[in-house]
């Protein structure tokens, strides 16, 4: 039998291009996101995560390619030899700004974070452009297609109920930009535990377990990893949402911590997140080799036990 | 792989729908009985698990039998196949035949659908919708098992208005009608035999001297020696002679451009597919014509179904490939029926299988149906659909030449398209592309409905001008003047009068913003209400947007609601104000879409301003 | 036999090998994360193979499953050694150049033929065959084990018969290949990294040799005694006997966490003197003279702990404790100064640092060099080190750099607690995905997973018993009684039961369990319990006696 396996690395092409009028240089098979990046040129993205697979629905990250009919997404195409890539054309910042102003004139953006925000100004979003927001509906309907007609005095929303179903996270779908993060993360890019698919079409396609039941009569294992991915707040720990509910909710009093989780011995790193010392939520650095930001029910959500004591008994 | 199913048991029957799909014995890993050989070890056999494309006739089986597809029905489905349900449900309620909503006792349910698109609006569709809902109720809501729907372009524009009718349980039949009455609908409800379909309408019939209709009305499209008799597999003989690189040859030779919409040149696609090194090949014949009013697929498939299985075992000698699919629309039941026919028959006669006539030559087809979503017509969309996924459209490249369906080198081409290389096969490239313009060689079927004298479908030579084809139909009614032409259907354009001198070829098209798409012609005449029309457009893109790229999925919408406001002449602002916005919302789906139908969404939309039809200054007349 | 305890792989090799073993883990729930780097290495096209009397939720991922009668690991491990020199697959390279007793290894398991491996453990001939052959025949292959191997009498053994079979086939000290405990709690391997153990010094040096003593006498200006100490299960016959009188216990829960748990209760009562340290009033502290209230270490101090792939990161303070509590580093302190050993206040980082000047293994560990390499494997012996990612890569070396490793051969012995007609059902034990050990810590969420301790049985011994889902039965071992409601499982076969230790204050399992215990690790054999089920008399039945359910 063989000794120590040698993998023979075959040399590495290299690919020349074209971004914003630089003459770049990089690995064949890198995306014209990665090259973008290590031009230090942005490119903005919501649904592209980097530990998993690129499902380019958001758009956000289109770029012009000459020669290309339709803009391109940035994040799933690789660059190719003599590419000639604008990340700024006309064109690109013209679908950014619908792109941006589509999900805010129907999703609440509010708690997309700090960059969306940013770009939403660089690109001169006005969802208002569209008329006044309808008033919140029910849940979104499973079946295709099924929607009033409209007279077109309001936008369509998202809007609707949040689902609260069980004590560890709620789901905000009035939120939901439908980046299929949680899918992906729920199924076979991490967890695999498929809870969670893409249902409906269209405007009501939506993030949905079996025929619509709430968490605790699905496959859900807690994990927590959708919320953990899920770029708009849509997904969120329930002892955030309690606390924004209760407007207490203050990131500018919260510290966050890097430590191991008490249970198992895998040894997952956990960033807890701390405010008036307690703990708010806990998260994963997504660039850990352990753990890739992903953890299990007990290390994201089993730290009450250290919050529940009651006052230390005078010893004896 | 541990999956959570729910408590909810199928039904027996249920489970009898899904075992005749999944014949594959279960083992004991999958899905399976509790077996006591399995107690101190189970292996993963991956062979037990039956393939994921088994997955849509499998839902379309549930619907059939339940009448809509139950939570315990997804269980055991789930045990069978070895899939999660969540993703099992995503599927099934992506599309719009499937019933994901239906009460548990649904069993003998009926369901209506009614075209209430384009063309069937000018035949008359509202006024059978009233009569339905004065006997049924309202839309969606189940009376005495009976439930009605209004539907996109259900492919009869021909005579509409146009019915499906989908009964479930004990006489489950999908049954289509058209011209339909409400006496018709009830008759298709409770009538265990359902009338024969009327043939379709084809003015031609008969005419030799056409290219792709020659055999319409000449043959028997249940019988293979009536086919034969008719020329039938000459072409394939011709083909096994000349050679694979050959057929290749020929076909790109004569010029032939698919005929779906995208006119892509139909032999550099085969030798693409052809040189790939890659094994499998496959050979997919795309028949999920949904275009709203487009029927000629529909029409060649019934009475000419011996041709397209001919012609696809073209595709698949000259491409390398063993297996080919025809994806055909859920809504065309007759149209499968006869192909599923002709198939066993030209397998019986050694026509398919694994030496067809003789040659050595291994080849079969299977045909697969849709379950109601336009866009499966998108090739990408149709891989994934036939692979039991979402209809959701994959990002080229890499194109299907190189990673199709299963991830293999596929060809994929329209049913037009590949009768066209039985008639280069019989008569050569030359002389095929003799006929035709410039730009685009042979002949063009034509679906040609509204406000003619008669509709049906048309085969005329590419280049043939648009009033002439008009002509070929009798002309506007007696006293009617014409308002415009929709060409290409909703992703198409609109025309003004003025476009009649202009010949269909597409650089004649070009510079009227037009293209020809998959050949449809409807004709409005000055009693139409166009602005009705476009709101009708805008509705289907946005019920009919697969909900996966924001442009689309977003844009849609933003457009379906524009469109409304303008059609009412209530505009935001003014309608330049409208107009402007329009255009940001029509670049961005064009630009930013994943696929043609985003990037095609507002074609119509944005031909009707200019026109002036939507848009004009004081509103609507 | 390799020196230091630890995994010999990483969790990036599970991603990059070509077969992986799980004996006796169900890591799906038990070690989630180290489940994900399967299934990434199950997604690269490694073959997954899970032994264990249980078709698990891992196993359910398995391309095969081998369901060994509970106890019969030797058996199966022999059995798949002789497979593997019967079929001529042995490395015998490796075997000729690197170990060492090979020719005692094969005589011994000379009569474990496939037959008998079947006879033994349950598993079919042509499965143990199967996991043989695709094992020695695997360019790199990742052996993994957890408390399924190490919860027996014969734990050490069995991990050697897992041994053996890597040392037969090469697959070990190179990447992709490696054999790993899966720990099961956060810091066992810090632990024994830290010298917790009765015969060693902190990074596995022998508390027997001088010239380490020596070492660490210099650096602490005492004389150490070279005997070394007791492990638990020695201090309980200690108890016993009356040799041990006093104790002190720091965050563990004893009372409810050992085996035969009236005994362990016994003879807690009987001592002179109990201390406990905790961050709970845990039942032992319940039991105690002096009760030492404690932080929550992984989030209230500042240290280290070590993971399952060796690899040490720092824990740091989040919070602020409780009112009343004080950090183990500092009551230990404290408590030195009042037995008149005044070393003062050191911070974490100063006895890490202190750690590292006698630990060869840890020496380049810097608390910088942690931080900034989120972790570092040991061995890391100087601050240029980067650490290791696999072991043993120097019995690859031509010569084999230092001893060879030594085959052990062993040989199955069933487990004490045997089966007869009056405890015809075996039960094991394990954990459920959201749940630890007593449940101190993971019983205070309010997990929509949890539902409560039920005897889990297979239908078919549900139907033979006559009870229905979630009726109460009588559960009996040779040392005790408990009452349980059943719950229908169909991960199990008929005459295998299962039970948890997550909710002791519901039913107490561990009044059941067996104090057998492993002479060289001190385990106790959590997961072999002989067991009679009986329907209780209140239930609604006109059977007027107990029924009882064999093999």
């Amino acid at each position: 039998m063989a000794p120590p396996l040698q993998v023979k690395q075959l040399p590495e092409r290299i690919v020349h291009a074209t971004i914003d009028g630089q003459r770049v240089a990089v690995p064949e098979g890198t995306t014209i996101l990665a090259a973008c990046r290590s031009q230090a040129a942005e490119v903005p993205t919501l649904c592209f995560l980097e530990t998993l697979a690129p499902v380019n629905v958001c758009r956000a990250c289109v770029v012009e390619v000459e020669g290309s009919r339709a803009l391109v997404p940035a994040c799933s195409r690789p660059l190719e030899t003599d590419m000639v890539v604008s990340t700024r054309s006309k064109r690109v910042d013209k679908s950014r700004r619908m792109v941006l102003e589509f999900l805010a004139s129907s999703v609440d953006m509010s708690l997309a974070g700090p960059d969306v925000e940013r770009w939403m100004e660089e690109y001169g979003v006005d969802p208002d452009r569209y008329g006044p927001k309808a008033a919140a509906g029910a849940d979104l309907d499973a079946r295709a297609g099924r929607h009033g007609p409209t007279v077109g005095a309001e936008r369509a929303t998202a809007a609707q109920p949040v689902k609260v179903d069980n004590d560890l996270y709620v789901r905000d779908y009035s939120r939901c930009i439908l980046c299929y993060k949680c899918v992906e993360a729920c199924g076979d890019q991490a967890q695999h535990t498929f809870a969670l698919a893409v249902a409906g079409r269209g405007f009501d396609a939506h993030i949905a377990t079996e025929f619509e039941v709430p968490l605790p009569e699905s496959a859900c294992v807690y994990c927590g990893n959708c919320v953990g991915v899920c770029p708009t707040g849509a997904l969120m720990f329930k002892s955030e949402y309690d606390l924004r509910q209760a407007n207490q909710w203050d990131e500018s009093r919260q510290t966050v911590t890097d430590t191991i989780c008490p249970y198992c011995g895998v040894g997952c790193t956990l960033e807890l997140h701390v405010q008036d010392n307690a703990i708010v939520k806990v998260t994963s650095p997504m660039d850990h080799e352990v753990t890739s930001g992903h953890l299990c029910i007990k290390g994201r959500f089993g730290f009450e036990f250290v919050q529940q004591r009651p006052p230390a008994a005078e010893p004896r | 792989m541990e999956r959570h199913l729910s408590a909810d048991a199928a039904t027996a029957d249920e489970r009898a729908a899904v075992d005749a799909i999944l014949s594959r014995p279960p083992s004991p890993w999958v899905g399976g009985e509790r077996s006591p050989h399995a107690l101190h070890a189970a292996r993963r056999d991956e062979s037990a698990v039956p393939p994921r494309d088994l997955l849509l006739p499998a839902l379309r089986a549930l619907q059939a039998e339940a009448g809509g597809v139950s939570r315990g029905a997804i269980s055991y489905l789930a045990a069978r196949m070895d899939l999660p349900p969540s993703d099992i449900y995503g599927v099934a309620a992506f599309y719009a035949l499937l019933d994901v909503d239906a009460p548990p006792e649904a069993g003998a349910s009926v369901k209506v659908h009614l075209c209430d698109d384009v063309v069937c609006q000018l035949a008359g569709a509202e006024s059978l919708i009233a009569k339905l809902r004065d006997r049924y109720g309202a839309e969606g809501e189940p009376a005495g098992g009976v439930s009605w729907h209004r539907s996109p372009c259900l492919g009869q524009c021909d005579r509409g208005p146009a019915v499906l009718v989908q009964r479930a349980g004990t006489y489950a039949a999908d049954i289509a009608i058209a011209s339909a009455t409400a006496e018709d609908v009830a008759r298709a409800i409770a009538d265990p035999t359902p009338a024969p379909t009327p043939p379709a309408t084809v003015p031609q019939a008969g005419d030799a001297s056409l290219v792709v209709l020659r055999r319409i009305g000449r043959v028997d499209p249940a019988d293979l020696d009536s086919y034969r008799h008719a020329g039938g597999y000459e072409s394939l003989r011709r083909a096994l002679a000349l050679g694979p690189e050959s057929v290749i040859q020929w076909v790109t030779d004569s010029g032939l451009q698919g005929r779906g919409g995208a006119a892509f040149p139909t032999g550099v696609k085969w030798r693409a597919v052809a040189s790939q090194a890659a094994r499998t090949h496959y050979v997919v014949a795309n028949a999920d014509e949904s275009e709203p009013g487009t029927f000629k697929d529909r029409v060649v498939m019934e009475e000419d179904p011996f041709a397209v299985v001919e012609a696809l075992t073209i595709a698949g000698y000259a491409t390398g490939a063993e297996q080919g699919f025809i994806y055909v629309r859920g809504e065309y039941p007759l149209a499968a029926a006869r192909l599923r026919h002709a198939i066993a028959r030209a397998r019986q006669r050694g026509f398919l299988g694994s030496n067809v006539m003789g040659r050595g030559l291994s080849f079969d087809i299977d045909v697969r149906q849709g379950a109601g979503a336009y866009i499966c017509g998108e090739e990408t969309a149709l891989f994934n659909s036939l692979e039991g996924r979402r209809g959701e459209p994959r990002n080229k490249p890499p194109f299907p030449t190189v990673h199709g369906l299963f991830g293999k080198p596929t060809a994929v081409n329209n049913i037009e398209t590949l009768l066209n290389v039985l008639a280069i096969l019989a008569v050569g490239p030359e002389r095929f592309r003799a006929v035709g313009a410039e730009d685009a060689k042979g002949t063009r079927l034509f679906s040609l409905s509204g406000a003619v004298m008669r509709p049906g479908l048309y085969e005329a030579p590419f280049g043939t001008r648009l009033g002439a084809v008009i002509d070929m139909a009798g002309g506007l009614r007696p006293g009617r003047t014409l308002q415009a032409v929709l060409l290409g259907g909703a992703a198409g354009s609109f025309v003004g009068p003025e476009a009649l001198d202009t010949p269909l070829a597409p650089a004649a098209l070009r510079p009227i913003g037009a293209t020809l798409g998959s050949g449809v012609v409807v004709v409005f005449d000055d009693t139409a209400n166009l602005r009705h029309t476009v709101l009708r457009i805008a509705r289907f893109f946005r019920d009919e947007s697969c909900g996966q790229c924001v442009p689309c999925r977003v844009g849609t919408v933003r457009q379906e609601e524009l469109v409304a406001r303008l059609a009412a002449g209530t505009p935001r602002g003014s309608a330049a104000d409208e107009i402007r916005l329009f255009h940001d919302i029509a670049q961005a789906m064009r630009d930013a879409s994943i696929c043609g139908l985003g990037q095609t969404a507002a074609s119509a939309v944005d031909s009707a301003i200019r026109l002036g039809i939507l848009g004009r200054e004081g509103g609507p007349a | 036999m390799f020196g230091a305890g630890g995994g010999t792989s990483s969790y990036e090799e599970i991603e990059n090998t070509d077969l992986i073993i799980l004996w006796g883990s169900n890591a799906r729930e038990s070690h989630p994360i180290f489940f994900h780097h399967v299934l990434k290495g199950i997604r690269s096209g490694a073959r997954l193979m899970v032994v264990d009397p249980r078709r698990s939720t891992s196993a359910q991922f398995a391309h095969l499953w081998l369901g060994l009668d509970v106890g019969t690991d030797i058996a199966l491990a022999n059995a798949v050694g002789r497979e593997i020199i019967a079929a001529g697959l042995v490395n015998h390279e490796f075997v000729q150049k690197a170990t060492e007793h090979f020719d005692a290894y094969r005589e011994s398991v000379e009569p474990f033929t496939l037959a008998v491996g079947e006879e033994l453990t349950g598993v079919p001939q042509d499965a143990i065959q199967q996991l043989a052959h695709e094992y020695a025949r695997a360019p790199r292959a990742q052996l993994c084990w957890t408390l399924g191997i190490t919860e027996h009498h014969n734990a050490v053994d069995n991990v050697f018969a897992l041994i053996n079979l890597a040392l037969l086939t090469g697959h070990v000290g190179r990447y992709g290949s490696g054999l790993n405990p899966v720990r099961g709690q956060n810091n066992v391997q810090g632990g024994g990294d830290m010298g917790a153990l009765p015969n060693k010094f902190p990074g596995f040096q022998n508390v027997a040799d001088a010239a380490v003593r020596a070492r660490f006498e210099a650096r602490w200006g005492r004389a150490l005694p070279p005997k070394p100490g007791w492990h638990l299960s020695q201090m309980f016959e200690a108890m016993e006997r009356g040799d041990l009188t006093a104790l002190y216990v720091i965050g563990e829960n004893p009372a409810q966490s050992e085996a035969d748990a009236h005994r362990t209760e016994k003879l807690l009562t009987g001592l002179g003197h109990l201390v406990v340290q905790d961050m709970f009033m845990t039942r032992t502290a319940e039991l105690a003279d002096v009760v030492l209230p404690s932080t929550a270490s992984w989030c209230e101090a500042e240290g280290t702990v070590t993971s399952s792939e060796r690899r040490v990161q720092r824990v740091r303070q989040a919070l602020e404790p409780p009112l009343g509590t004080k950090g183990d580093l500092e009551i230990l302190s404290l408590l030195a100064a009042r037995l008149g050993f005044p070393w003062g206040m050191p911070t974490a980082e100063e006895v890490w640092d202190e750690c590292r000047s006698l630990s060869p293994m840890h020496s380049g560990m810097s608390y910088g060099r942690l931080e900034a390499l989120k972790g570092i494997q040991w061995p890391c012996p100087d601050e240029s080190h980067p650490g290791s990612q696999f072991l043993h890569g120097r019995l690859w070396d031509d010569p084999v750099g230092g001893p060879k490793a030594g085959f052990h051969p062993v040989q199955h012995e069933p487990p004490v607690d045997q089966l007869s007609d009056d405890y015809p059902i075996r039960l094991t034990t394990g954990r459920r995905l959201d749940s630890f050990n007593t449940g101190v810590q993971s019983g205070r969420f309010s997990s929509p997973l949890r539902r409560p301790e039920t005897l889990n049985l297979c239908p078919e011994d549900m139907a033979a018993l006559g009870v229905g889902e979630g009726e109460a039965v009588a559960i009996r071992s040779r040392r005790g009684r408990i009452e349980a409601p059943v719950h229908s499982d169909t991960t199990l076969r008929p005459g295998l039961a299962f039970m948890t230790f997550h909710f002791p204050d519901q039913v107490n399992t561990n009044l059941l369990t067996v104090d057998a215990w492993d002479p060289q690790s001190g385990t106790s054999e959590f997961k072999a319990t002989a067991i009679a089920v009986e329907r209780l008399a209140s239930a609604e039945s006109s059977e007027p006696h107990a029924i009882k359910v064999g093999v």
